[in-house]
């Protein structure tokens, strides 16, 4: 889920493509919405002092959404921001993944590539960060 | 009676919406700016709009500036609006910030501390000389350099490295819930939870004045940068269906820890002292502020004496919020025409009374 | 985790807020009764009527007691209301029962706070039959009869001791099938 929270509709339509074309694992079934997708809030909590006792931050937008596929699979999702059609298919996603016939390939097609390239983006920040970190030397070590 | 029902001026505001829509599209032969220019490239406005109206939410701070013509709070006051609009799904578990994927990060009181000092993307050493290059679109950009780093690396916090010899005071936890200025009205006296969350969401403006008082000596606590720290974290939920946590994604932050002065008792040595600010978005300037007014508004609690504005909780909290401060401002201009009309009259009957006594 | 297969309102804002006009004028005329017209398939036993009131009314925020008879449906409640369910019967906002409780037992709000006091949530089976009562009060503009079954035979002894309390006291919805119906604090039952 966490994948499937960082990823684009787009992105997660595009590795249910993937899978299906493998081995119709990403085909998707009829389903049915019990919940949503509906988009609302989420407080977001921080400690006081960084490690003590919780406080009320503020609030940031979410969407859910939890769908019943025909096959009987419950999926939910829980995503930062108002994206309806990401909640739905990050519940869809969810609910194929209970299939232990569709899950290797839906681990392969759709949640690895994603992973990978949100994993790529990450380290591309570090990276970025890691070159304005400060060397310091002192004068004298200068001259020696 | 202070107010009364006015009619007649229903087609002058539509009027004036349609003027202020014209206006807000500006000239016409230049190109609209689009929603994803701003939420891409007027980052700091978005993440001071986020803060103030205490909502995150990058692409709805971005619409709420355009729609404000870059005003910030009427901005703020938008996202507040909205906010009213949706339901409170369920409360996160509280941030990790030492999980923090740091773009930033620096401290002011070790050089050399575990994890490094990153500057990040920051205006700090920028010459402050406007670029003109940048007055024509297409300028091309450094290349940003990059550097091989060590897989996850932990930063710990300053006030580990200083705990271990007891020299800073540590972090309470008793589990208690924490109180909600969204649900339950400001009321004193007002716990570090409540001030912490008034401050996070309080004028950034505001929070300098105070913050800044607080080093000219109204209220001074001798305050040293322990560290200040920007970037991402997950926000995780547990929803009541699940009974599990569920990381719904990233958001970015900005943390300053603060040591203060110390201060000691007859059962406690003497240890530093600790002022917190955790903000949305981009921002050491509200971070540090928020931190300076938090350890300020502690005075009390350790024994220090209270008689600055920025020690004082009651006042400091009903002033930090815009929103409420420029709704109580601007009222003024709506029609006072009754209370004025009975002041007037008052004013000329005292006149003419002293009028015929003389 | 909790498994669900039956939705809550096809279109949640408008639904829900059809069934607050609805909750609201069966509130304001009391013992009118009014339907509910969201297709709505809770599980058993709960009515149409109850879960629509539950979705329109309860939520994260407010607390939730569950009498035991309907706890098969208490894993649904959980899902779309949010609510929480494990309230003990003193500190619940909504108490759904199918039996009219004990309201010695129930928040009956206080005189600085008289809104915080419980509303009983009473599923019985038929509205507009059953014992007839006389309603009397605010809303009414003469006393009315009003017919529901499943109300304890000591009804409006029960009820004279709620409207006592008033400003306090608990406020009574009555769903039955795909109807509700109102007795708020306010009204005098004879």
């Amino acid at each position: 889920m966490a994948v499937l929270a960082r990823a684009g509709a787009e992105e997660i339509a595009a590795g249910l493509d993937r899978a299906t074309r493998l081995d119709n694992a990403g085909a998707r079934p009829a389903h049915r919405r019990l919940r949503g997708p509906e988009t609302g809030l989420v407080m977001v909590r921080g400690r006081i002092g960084g490690g003590g006792d919780a406080f009320n931050l503020g609030e940031m937008t979410a969407t859910r959404c939890t769908i019943r596929t025909e096959c009987g699979h419950t999926g939910h999702a829980y995503v930062a921001g108002r994206d309806a059609r990401q909640a739905e298919l990050a519940a869809l996603a969810d609910a194929l993944l209970q299939d232990p016939a569709r899950q290797p390939t839906l681990l392969q097609a759709v949640i690895q590539p994603l992973a990978d390239a949100q994993q790529a983006a990450a380290q591309t920040t570090a990276r970025k960060a890691a070159a304005t970190q400060v060397k310091f030397f002192t004068l004298a070590a200068m001259r020696s | 009676m202070a107010y009364v029902a006015v009619k007649g001026g229903e087609a002058a505001i539509d009027n004036a919406h349609a003027w202020l829509a014209e206006e807000r599209r500006g000239d016409p032969s230049v190109a609209e700016i689009e929603v994803a220019q701003i939420e891409t490239q007027l980052g700091r406005a978005i993440d001071r709009a986020m803060g103030e109206g205490s909502l995150y939410d990058r692409k709805l701070a971005a619409l709420a500036i355009k729609q404000a013509q870059g005003d910030g709070i009427e901005a703020a006051f938008l996202l507040r609006a909205y906010r009213t609009t949706l339901p409170r799904f369920n409360h996160a578990l509280p941030i990790d910030t030492e999980t923090m994927a740091a773009r930033r990060r620096v401290s002011a009181v070790f050089k050399d501390l575990p994890g490094g000092q990153l500057l990040g993307p920051t205006y700090d050493y920028t010459h402050r000389l406007l670029d003109f290059s940048l007055a024509t679109t297409g300028a091309d950009s450094r290349e940003v350099a990059s550097e091989t780093v060590a897989a996850s690396q932990k930063m710990p916090r300053v006030h580990d490295i200083l705990g271990h010899e007891g020299l800073i005071e540590p972090d309470h936890r008793t589990g208690a819930e924490p109180g909600d200025l969204t649900r339950e009205p400001l009321s004193f006296p007002a716990g570090r939870d409540i001030r912490l969350q008034a401050l996070a969401r309080g004028d950034e403006g505001f929070l300098l004045a105070m913050g800044y008082s607080t080093q000219r000596g109204y209220g001074g606590t001798h305050p040293f940068a322990g560290e200040i720290r920007q970037g991402t974290v997950a926000v995780e939920i547990v929803p009541e269906e699940l009974g599990f946590a569920l990381d719904i994604g990233d958001i970015e932050i900005t943390e300053c820890q603060m040591v203060n002065q110390f201060a000691g008792s007859k059962t406690t040595p003497p240890q530093f002292t600790r002022g917190y600010g955790l903000v949305f978005g981009t921002s050491d300037r509200r971070a540090m502020s928020m931190a300076l007014v938090d350890r300020a508004m502690r005075a009390a609690e350790l024994g220090e004496d209270t008689n600055a504005p920025a020690q004082d909780i009651e006042f400091v909290l009903y002033h930090s919020d815009n929103i409420e401060a420029t709704g109580f401002v601007e009222h003024l201009k709506l029609p006072h025409y009754v209370d004025f009309q009975s002041e007037l009259e008052s004013i000329r009957r005292i006149r003419e009374a002293s009028a015929t006594t003389e | 985790m909790i498994d669900i297969s039956e939705p809550g309102f096809a279109d949640p804002v408008r639904d829900a807020q059809g069934c607050f006009r609805a909750v609201l004028a069966a509130m304001s005329r009391p013992g009118s009764v009014h339907p509910i017209t969201p297709a709505l398939h809770p599980p058993a036993p709960l009515h149409p009527a109850t879960a629509a009131v539950l979705l329109t009314l309860a939520d994260p925020e407010t607390t939730l007691w569950i009498d035991p008879a309907l706890s098969a449906a208490s894993p649904w409640i959980a899902f779309h209301c949010g609510a929480k369910t494990r309230a003990a019967i003193h500190d619940a906002r909504f108490v759904l029962t199918t039996k009219f409780p004990d309201i010695e037992k129930l928040d009956r709000g206080s005189d600085e706070a008289p809104e915080d006091s419980a509303t009983v949530i009473l599923q019985i089976e038929r509205l507009e039959e059953g014992p007839s009562l006389r309603l009397a009060g605010p809303g009414l503009a003469s006393p009315t009869d009003f017919r529901a079954t499943g109300l304890p035979a000591d009804f409006p002894t029960i009820w004279r001791a709620n409207h006592a309390l008033y400003p306090r006291g608990i406020d009574l919805i009555l769903c039955a099938g795909e109807k509700i119906a109102s007795l708020p604090r306010s009204v005098e039952v004879s």
